[in-house]
């Protein structure tokens, strides 16, 4: 199974392995949300949704079922 | 010889782009509305050395050229067409220091679009404390431009920048990216049959929904003969030329900019723990909006009471000034009490644009947005309808505007049609009057009942709001896809200077406004309120002397009978006598019932109306309030205002939808009459049945 940013605990790291293009809006791409970029789960809502992620430098929160569609590998240093 | 440099200001939000626009233009702009569509358009003039004037446009904030909403493609069509009187001879793109790599997509947008395009570096001032140093002659020359390092808060760098307007001309126009780079055959194919275009802007006009001088999207689809691009296809290709940008912006910032992480510092990480925790963030965002109506109840109080009195004497001593007659009448009953009505709110509503441009400038709203998305959900709406349901606080009307960022057409939508709940500045001047006259004083820990009842009332158009979404998600059957982005900005020092303006220019735009209208009606009121047809007003006086003939009456309660006959007499009593038995069962009479009619022009009319009814005829000069408390209920005594027609009252004013400007704000951005039409028919209704229903159990 595919590691998901849905699946990141709060305080974990992740690198973007792959977006679907399909489901992600560009505006999101363009925020940084782009493969290679490493994200950080900085804090959830209630029931986890939404997420407040560190993405390449650019602070932001996007809705569980968003986060879903963004593939990631856990970040091997740190 | 003075020549006028037309130049944009562009940039993502949260950069500062306004600071950098009110550092330039002071209280030298003026807000208006871009022709046949509401976005705002903000222009100011800035003076620079030699004379000459640069024309300042003030461009919505956006992320990229890729527009994805009304707001963004104003951006984009302004910088197509060379023929628009506003297209620039510069572009001003500005960024903050701290997001400077994500900022510089747009930068290479807009250089690519070939125009001159000077770089701001905002807030300056951060960088010792977030550890970044820049190497500003290296990014010169790879990004091919002039760069003003400027901090607005410190308010360095702004004449830097101004001299590099003046100089506008010798900045490079080159591209940064090559598009064809992005896919070679379908670039080379399109630069065959447009030889003379930039690609790019060919592109742009391809991707977004514009056109530029006679180019639109099908001459481009039936001039090229090579196969044209499937939707996900052109995505595919969008999401290419982004990394391609990305790419290009890292080998830039790989040597021009270092960041030593050890001596950075980010207390957002900090604040964000407890300003967005499940249990501390909602506490606090509920104790914000406590301190809000307290502050916004007890700090207004008394400059309101000056300008009241004011009014009242300035009625009083106009009259004994002027010379007697019908003008003199016009002013001091018509006028003068008509404008008092809605310049005592001034202090009030100045208080409430003030908070929530501290709200905003802040950063805190994102947080707030963050903390309520998955609750809003619940209703059908979003996250973002947080910011519309705040801002309609202030007035509906922005607050619509505002819901321009919410990503799904069905959230969006709900959000449009319940924001009218919302109390708005406009019930306030209603409602502070009423619950003056109605609640007693006394506190309940530690707030008062009057400031408590006035919480309640805005606690009950935001159950209003959100309980109609409610229901519109479940009755309404639109499918749309949601997509929820929200930057959470760093948390800043609001700067003084950029919320004094907004608390200016907004509660300019209300009072004038509004005080146009107000106007108007009041001297229409005064009229029809002295005149009327027939004998039972032009001979008032015999009339009522012979009715209190046997009785012993003052000449001064004779006056008070007479002037009162007059009234009802008038074309306007005999209008409100009319209406009458429809809101006899809520508990009003027919002066009310007049005001509330009014008042469908705007709420705010209410007490200008009923405070030109009262003066018509009356030689004392007393305040709005004190000629209120004295009127009685004509079916069953007592005083008029008491706690039941008083409540009903409230309630009335709470769910009915009487604000035209808004119908017309509504139609606009739905672009159709269902909605507005569905707006005042339904909230009316509402309305009506529970000031009834609560008249007649507090009777």
């Amino acid at each position: 199974m595919q590691l998901t940013i849905a699946d990141l605990k709060r305080g974990q790291k992740g690198i973007v392995k792959d977006v679907s293009s399909k489901e992600i809006p560009l505006k999101l791409l363009e925020m940084g949300c782009l493969p290679g970029n490493h994200v950080e789960l900085l804090q959830v809502a209630p029931f986890s949704d939404p997420m407040y992620l560190n993405i390449n430098g650019t602070h932001l929160a996007i809705r569980k079922e968003t986060a879903k569609h963004i593939i990631i590998e856990p970040s091997t240093n740190e | 010889m003075s020549k006028q440099i037309n130049v944009a200001l562009i940039g993502n939000p949260n950069t500062g782009k306004t600071s950098v626009f009110n550092a330039l233009t002071g209280l030298n702009q003026k807000v208006g509305n871009y022709p046949g569509i509401t976005v705002e358009k903000k222009q100011g003039v800035c003076k620079l050395p030699r004379g000459v004037k640069a024309h300042i446009i003030d461009l919505p904030g956006t992320y990229s050229l890729n527009a994805s909403s009304l707001d963004e493609s104003v951006v984009i069509e302004l910088l197509l067409n060379k023929n628009d009187k506003d297209y620039p001879d510069v572009a001003v793109v500005v960024t903050d220091v701290e997001n400077l790599k994500r900022n510089l997509l747009l930068y290479t947008q807009i250089k690519d679009l070939k125009i001159p395009t000077i770089l701001v570096i905002n807030m300056s001032d951060r960088m010792s404390y977030k550890g970044i140093s820049l190497d500003i002659d290296y990014l010169e020359t790879q990004l091919d431009t002039k760069i003003a390092l400027i901090s607005t808060r410190k308010g360095k760098g702004i004449e830097d920048l101004k001299s590099l307007i003046i100089n506008y001309k010798t900045l490079s126009i080159e591209s940064c990216i090559d598009i064809r780079n992005i896919d070679t055959n379908y670039f080379e194919g399109l630069e065959h049959v447009f030889p003379n275009q930039s690609l790019y802007k060919l592109w742009l006009v391809i991707t977004q929904d514009v056109n530029f001088g006679k180019i639109d999207k099908n001459t481009i689809n039936d001039a090229t003969n090579f196969k044209t691009k499937s939707e996900s296809d052109l995505k595919r290709l969008q999401q290419k030329e982004t990394i391609k940008r990305y790419q290009f912006i890292n080998n830039v910032l790989k040597k021009g900019q270092t960041i030593d992480l050890k001596s950075a510092k980010d207390i957002r990480i900090q604040l964000d723990r407890i300003l967005t925790h499940k249990v501390w963030g909602y506490l606090i965002f509920l104790g914000i909006l406590l301190l809000i109506f307290q502050a916004i109840y007890s700090w207004a109080e008394t400059p309101m009471d000056f300008i009241d009195a004011s009014f009242a004497s300035l009625s009083e001593w106009l009259s004994t000034k002027l010379p007697d007659g019908v003008f003199t009448n016009l002013i001091t009953e018509g006028i003068i009490p008509g404008l008092g009505g809605i310049v005592i709110f001034i202090p009030q509503i100045a208080f409430l644009f003030l908070f929530i441009s501290i709200l905003e400038e802040s950063g805190y709203m994102s947080r707030v947005v963050f903390l309520m998305d998955k609750i809003m959900r619940r209703f059908g709406l979003s996250g973002k309808s947080v910011v519309p349901l705040i801002s309609g606080t202030a007035c509906a009307i922005p607050a619509i505007m505002a819901t321009r960022n919410i990503e799904s057409w069905k959230e969006r939508l709900i959000t449009i049609l319940v924001t009218p709940f919302t109390t708005c500045a406009a019930r306030l001047p209603v409602y502070l009057i009423i619950i003056a006259l109605i609640i007693p004083e006394g506190t309940l820990l530690g707030i008062g009942y009057k400031p408590l009842t006035l919480l309640i009332m805005y606690l009950i158009g935001f159950a209003a709001a959100v309980g109609s979404a409610y229901l519109l998600n479940k009755i309404m059957k639109i499918r749309s896809k949601s997509y929820f982005v929200v930057e959470m900005p760093t948390y800043k020092l609001p700067l003084f200077k950029n919320v004094f303006i907004t608390v200016v220019e907004k509660t300019k735009a209300f009072v004038f406004d509004a005080g146009k209208i107000i106007l108007a009606i009041s001297i229409v009121l005064w009229f029809l309120a002295s005149y009327g047809p027939g004998d039972d007003f032009n001979n008032a006086e015999a009339i009522v002397t012979e009715q209190y003939a046997s009785v012993n009456l003052t000449q001064d309660e004779l006056d008070e009978k007479i002037a009162s006959h007059k009234l009802e007499h008038s074309f306007i009593g005999i209008t409100g006598k009319a209406i009458e038995p429809i809101i006899q069962p809520l508990g009003y009479d027919w002066k009310i019932g007049i005001g509330i009619v009014s008042s469908f022009a705007a709420r705010e009319v209410f007490v200008g109306t009923l405070a030109t009814i009262y003066s018509v005829g009356t030689d004392d000069e007393d305040t709005i309030k004190n000629r209120m408390a004295k009127e009685t209920n004509p079916f069953i005594g007592g005083p008029l205002y008491n706690l039941a027609s008083g409540i009903s009252l409230l309630l009335f004013y709470a769910f009915a939808m009487q604000c035209m400007s808004t119908l017309a704000i509504v139609k606009r951005e739905t672009n159709s009459w269902k909605w507005p039409i569905l707006q005042l028919v339904t909230m009316s209704s509402i309305a009506y049945l529970i000031a009834l229903i609560a008249y007649q159990v507090l009777k």
